[in-house]
């Protein structure tokens, strides 16, 4: 078992903007499977951390590893060959494709046909597009939106494209999945079924999520282990019920009480 | 191959051999009199433009990002293919193999350029690749008005007339279908993705970069061999012809007919180069109202007549037969 790498290991990363540190001295570990999520005010360098991980930024002190591969200096691209996908906080869906191509794209990364098969569309074309259309809805069908493939994504309302930017992340085939914020601006019915969706997705390929949720009530239900950070400072780790009572996050977020 | 797909495919081939009989006949038979030659000249500009406006609307409708400077790189296709039929004349080599070679050769050589240009400058977007695909059209004039090769400043001529129209015309009608197979595979979407948000795209996986410099590559690849039609039609060019101008005339076809609609562009390049010629008695007015209609266009359809709608043969057939199902929401 001590074999085992952690899904993600960072340690000490961290970004400095100009002289602003904006996440500073960040550790964390997930392994296999686990929930973890990640919370803190606004403006506190929690979407920081999430573009520091997928290699939008690239850290200036630290680093992390994904199941022991050193990421640094890694492309969004490579990193997401590497296993990690990701959520947005303002949903970014390619909005003028169906919602079948938008899963489609996530996986192209992994079709193989060439060129050629594409012009002269042989038939390694019609299988691989065909397998590729099966698979897709296979995934669709988990964030319950399998009967609407043949739509423009921008036609979704709000909710199914949140659902619709998970299963395009799914289709990567990562181990680690970052959501941004995924209940953002969803009524309690759409809270509830993102988190059967979120607990199912964990079932099904045993994967690991890092979560960051505005919805105390979705981070205390569903995450195994919590980290709070407020101006870019790890301020708080544990389970959710240490979470809950620790003064300093009490503080960070209510403000100090004033003798 | 799905059953109802392989059925469009004969009806597509079956369309357009229609057309080419079509205009076969028209040319043949002697209906337009002495005026033939001079309608299958039309013909033939119109092709090398079509094949232009798809390979920029490729740039255009289907990355999202501007160029206005694609003369450029039908100037490198039309000189480079030029330079090696002129250097192959005395071979004794059939003209149709010299035909293919000449496009090949402005292929190639534009397809090179592309790569040049492309790697370098594809990390702008919008307006600043914009500026420097301009910048690019202008070295490359400047560049060939001095090199001796070239001419050097003066007209070249005597190149050899191969652009023959029926060439031409099937030519024209492989290029369209290659690019149009492209979009509809996994490049394609993944190209389309780049457009609509950059971001996701390379959080979904996809190197932005090597997409962006693949789908630049191409269009400049069938931009020359547009060129190379054009050579070997006109006989004689000089490298100011490819200005500004004329990129910006590819551009507005690009845009009257449809960003991302290769029919619109198919129908726009072919109308708007046939033209000219027809309004040639109102010659002085042909600008204004060339303005006048891209001014109507942009405000009352801008995305275009045909903005991203594609003409389908098979559609059209079931709709004629009424077996058209019920509408599904349309793919893009």
């Amino acid at each position: 078992m001590s074999e085992k790498k952690p899904v993600l290991k960072a340690s000490h990363l961290g970004i400095q903007f100009g002289g602003l540190k904006a996440v500073d001295d960040f550790n964390m570990e997930i392994g296999e499977s686990e929930l973890i999520g990640l919370i803190g005010p606004n403006g506190a360098g929690k979407t920081t951390v999430f573009n520091l991980l997928t290699g939008v930024y690239q850290p200036t002190e630290g680093a992390f590893y994904l199941c022991g591969e050193k990421m640094n200096g890694k492309k969004p691209h490579q990193v997401v060959a590497a296993g990690v996908a990701r959520t947005f906080q303002n949903i970014r869906l390619f909005k003028k494709l169906t919602v079948l191509d938008n899963v489609k794209v996530s996986m192209s990364r992994t079709m193989k046909y060439s060129m050629g098969s594409a012009i002269f569309r042989t038939g390694r074309y019609w299988a691989e597009e065909k397998e590729t259309d099966e698979k897709a809805l296979e995934l669709l069908r988990i964030v319950h939106l399998e009967d609407k493939a043949g739509y423009i994504a921008e036609n979704l309302p709000y909710g199914q494209q949140r659902r619709l930017e998970i299963a395009r992340a799914l289709a990567t085939g990562m181990k680690l999945l970052l959501l941004d914020e995924p209940a953002a601006g969803m009524n309690p019915t759409e809270t509830a079924e993102l988190l059967e969706i979120i607990n199912d997705i964990r079932d099904r390929f045993h994967i690991s999520v890092l979560l960051i949720e505005h919805d105390m009530s979705l981070v205390m239900k569903i995450c195994e282990r919590i980290q709070v950070i407020d101006y870019g400072v790890t301020i708080a780790a544990g389970t959710p019920e240490e979470i809950a009572n620790h003064p300093r996050v009490i503080e960070a977020y209510l403000g100090k009480d004033d003798e | 191959m799905p059953k109802k797909i392989k059925r469009n495919y004969v009806l597509n081939l079956l369309g357009v051999l229609l057309l080419f009989f079509a205009l076969f006949a028209l040319f043949e038979t002697g209906v337009l009199g002495s005026r033939s030659s001079y309608f299958m000249g039309i013909a033939t500009t119109a092709c090398y433009t079509i094949i232009m406006v798809t390979s920029l609307n490729l740039l255009v409708g289907i990355l999202g990002e501007f160029s206005l400077g694609h003369a450029g790189f039908m100037s490198v296709g039309a000189y480079a293919s030029a330079i090696v039929t002129n250097a192959l004349a005395d071979q004794n080599i059939p003209t149709f193999v010299l035909f293919l070679i000449a496009l090949a050769a402005g292929g190639v050589a534009a397809g090179v350029m592309g790569v040049l240009v492309g790697i370098p400058t594809l990390k702008l977007r919008g307006d600043y690749l914009a500026i420097v695909t301009v910048a690019f059209a202008e070295i490359i004039r400047v560049a060939f008005t001095n090199f001796q090769i070239t001419g050097g400043g003066r007209v070249m001529s005597g190149i050899a007339k191969l652009s023959n129209f029926y060439w031409v015309f099937w030519v024209t009608v492989i290029c369209v279908t290659v690019m149009y197979l492209f979009i509809r595979s996994r490049f394609g979407r993944t190209v389309k993705a780049i457009r609509e948000d950059y971001i996701a795209a390379e959080a979904s996986g996809v190197n932005v970069t090597f997409y962006k410099v693949m789908t630049f590559t191409i269009s400049a690849f069938f931009a020359g061999i547009a060129g190379a039609i054009y050579a070997h039609y006109m006989t004689a060019m000089i490298p100011t012809s490819f200005n500004f101008n004329y990129s910006a005339e590819f551009l507005t076809e690009v845009i009257i007919g449809g960003t991302g609609s290769m029919t619109g562009s198919v129908i726009g390049a072919a109308f708007l180069s046939a033209l000219p010629e027809a309004m040639r008695t109102f010659a002085k007015y042909r600008m204004l109202g060339y303005s006048v209609v891209l001014v109507l266009i942009m405000i009352f359809r801008p995305g275009g007549i045909f903005g991203t709608w594609e003409f389908s043969l098979g559609k059209a057939v079931d709709r004629l037969t009424g077996k058209a199902k019920k509408e599904v929401p349309e793919h893009e």
